[in-house]
């Protein structure tokens, strides 16, 4: 089993385009950081107005655990668009250059090779969020330096103590890890359905697309449909970031995130082992 | 018969007069008993707990460093974070109130807080642009120590500072001191904040309806009169 996913990775990271999401990771961290380092007071001095007309605030504001909080604002909305491009070809990929029957016929059963395959995307999607953390936290801590966490909200601020913000960021990143995995499993399943990567991969980004909008819009009659889409608990790594944490509310967001993907990747299953496959 | 009268009513605006001017310098001596008192701190660094609350700010009790430097010169830093404090409440200076002559001070009775009687004077500055518009103290007559000040300001609002003194009250320090303050409305465009979510939650909502804000500083002990250098002031 190791040997095969091995090799499904070996496969991932021979195709050119896996090397997007990283190079796009890389440039946005990189300006957002540039971007800060050149002008993060003026920025600051904007955002912080509102709370400087009437109190003094005293201490290094601009830190690298707030650059990191930017950074993962700005960016943990775009990269499931990143994940799609490598879990939609999975599947589909191999069947648009016709090794997807050559591999049938290997003595591996249709489930056991889907649950590799998917592994592999999740190997992927893991190694994506490592190089984010490696490149907005641990670059970000040692340009700017570490502090107090200020996190800046529409209606409040919450600040919490340097000593109390690095275990957050590991379990933020480790519920961005389940909430990019949904991702990567919805676009695997897609794959599934498809004889060439392109349909699955814009398909997920589609439906990306149009949950995130669901999701930011503040209509009445959009709010009632937003407990049930996977993009709103998505957002839930901020819940680390709250004083106190509602571990509660993480949790459910959590759970229903895991449920999707066993949903997503039971469902790719059930299809694959009846499909006909003719490329 | 009428000048007998007329005679009378001078003696008595002439009494009025001296009683006023008595009580006024009572007033004035009281002031500067403590101002006397005060004068024996030209400098202290503290260190102490700051534990804000306030509607929209969410923060940690913090360890701090207070420092203060004569005439007027304050801070608290957090050593490696950041501290938040009131424009022109927690550095409202006692001793600048004591100093300036240019004001009417007025007796406005005695007050009872915590079993002790207080007595309450209202210092109305003359200058008629002043920020502060009225200074109320709450002074313990026998220990010579300001209990309560309420600073009625033009611009920002109603501050008053409760102080409670223990260890140090010889030298006038307080060893907690309460801010209780007016908080404006705070809101951020949500392209600033990069916010994705359709909003707060709504027990955040709630929070921010609370117009009043309070800061506590725990005082746990005084470097007094070390030489304080006016550099640590400048330091950001």
């Amino acid at each position: 089993m190791w040997k095969i996913l091995q090799i499904e990775l070996f496969k991932i990271f021979k195709k050119p385009r896996t090397y997007i999401a990283f190079a796009a990771i890389a440039s946005i961290v990189i300006l957002i950081q540039l971007a800060f380092y050149v002008d993060g007071e003026s920025y600051l001095k904007f955002a912080m107005q509102p709370l400087k007309d009437s109190f003094e605030i005293e201490g290094a504001i601009l830190n690298g655990y707030l650059i990191c909080y930017i950074i993962l604002q700005t960016l943990l909305i775009h990269v499931p668009l990143l994940i799609a491009l490598v879990a939609g070809d999975v599947i589909a990929g191999e069947a648009n250059m016709g090794t997807l029957r050559l591999l049938m016929t290997k003595p591996i059963s249709r489930t056991k090779l889907l649950l590799i395959k998917f592994m592999a995307s999740i190997v992927f999607t893991l190694m994506l969020l490592v190089f984010m953390a490696i490149l907005s936290l641990i670059v970000s801590m040692a340009v700017f330096g570490k502090g107090d966490l200020i996190v800046m909200k529409s209606e409040m601020i919450v600040i919490l103590d340097n000593t109390d913000v690095m275990w957050r960021y590991f379990a933020a990143f480790g519920f961005a890890f389940i909430g990019m995995s949904t991702v990567a499993a919805l676009a695997f399943l897609l794959s599934c359905f498809a004889e060439n990567a392109v349909g699955p991969i814009i398909a997920t980004m589609s439906i990306v697309i149009v949950a995130t909008i669901l999701t930011t819009m503040d209509i009445p009659f959009f709010n009632a449909a937003k407990p049930y889409l996977f993009t709103n608990h998505m957002l839930n790594w901020k819940g680390f970031f709250e004083n106190p944490v509602d571990y509660f509310e993480i949790f459910k967001s959590a759970t229903i995130l895991l449920l999707h993907i066993a949903a997503f990747v039971s469902t790719a299953i059930l299809v694959f082992r009846k499909k006909d496959i003719l490329t | 018969m009428i000048s007998i009268l007329k005679h009378i009513g001078k003696w008595f605006a002439v009494l009025a007069f001296i009683s006023i001017s008595l009580k006024m310098n009572a007033q004035n001596d009281l002031l500067q008993k403590i101002k006397l008192k005060n004068e024996k701190i030209r400098d202290y660094i503290a260190e102490g707990t700051l534990k804000i609350d306030v509607n929209f700010i969410n923060t940690p009790q913090s360890k701090v460093k207070i420092f203060y430097k004569k005439p007027d010169q304050f801070k608290v830093k957090k050593e490696g974070g950041i501290s938040i404090l009131p424009k022109g409440g927690v550095n409202v200076d006692l001793n600048s109130i004591l100093e300036n002559k240019n004001n009417t001070i007025v007796s406005a009775g005695e007050l009872t807080i915590d079993n002790v009687l207080l007595k309450v004077l209202k210092i109305l500055p003359l200058d008629e642009e002043s920020e502060v518009l009225l200074t109320t103290l709450f002074i313990d007559e026998k220990e010579l120590l300001i209990k309560r000040s309420k600073v009625s300001t033009r611009e920002s609002g109603t501050f008053q500072m409760d102080l409670y003194y223990e260890k140090y009250k010889e030298y006038g320090l307080p060893d907690k001191v309460i801010f209780s303050f007016d908080t404006k409305d705070y809101k951020l465009p949500k392209a600033v904040t990069f916010e994705y979510e359709s909003g707060e939650k709504k027990k955040e909502a709630d929070r921010v309806k609370n117009k009043k804000g309070k800061i506590e500083i725990n005082y746990t002990s005084y470097k007094i009169n070390t030489g304080l250098s006016d550099a640590i002031f400048k330091e950001k």
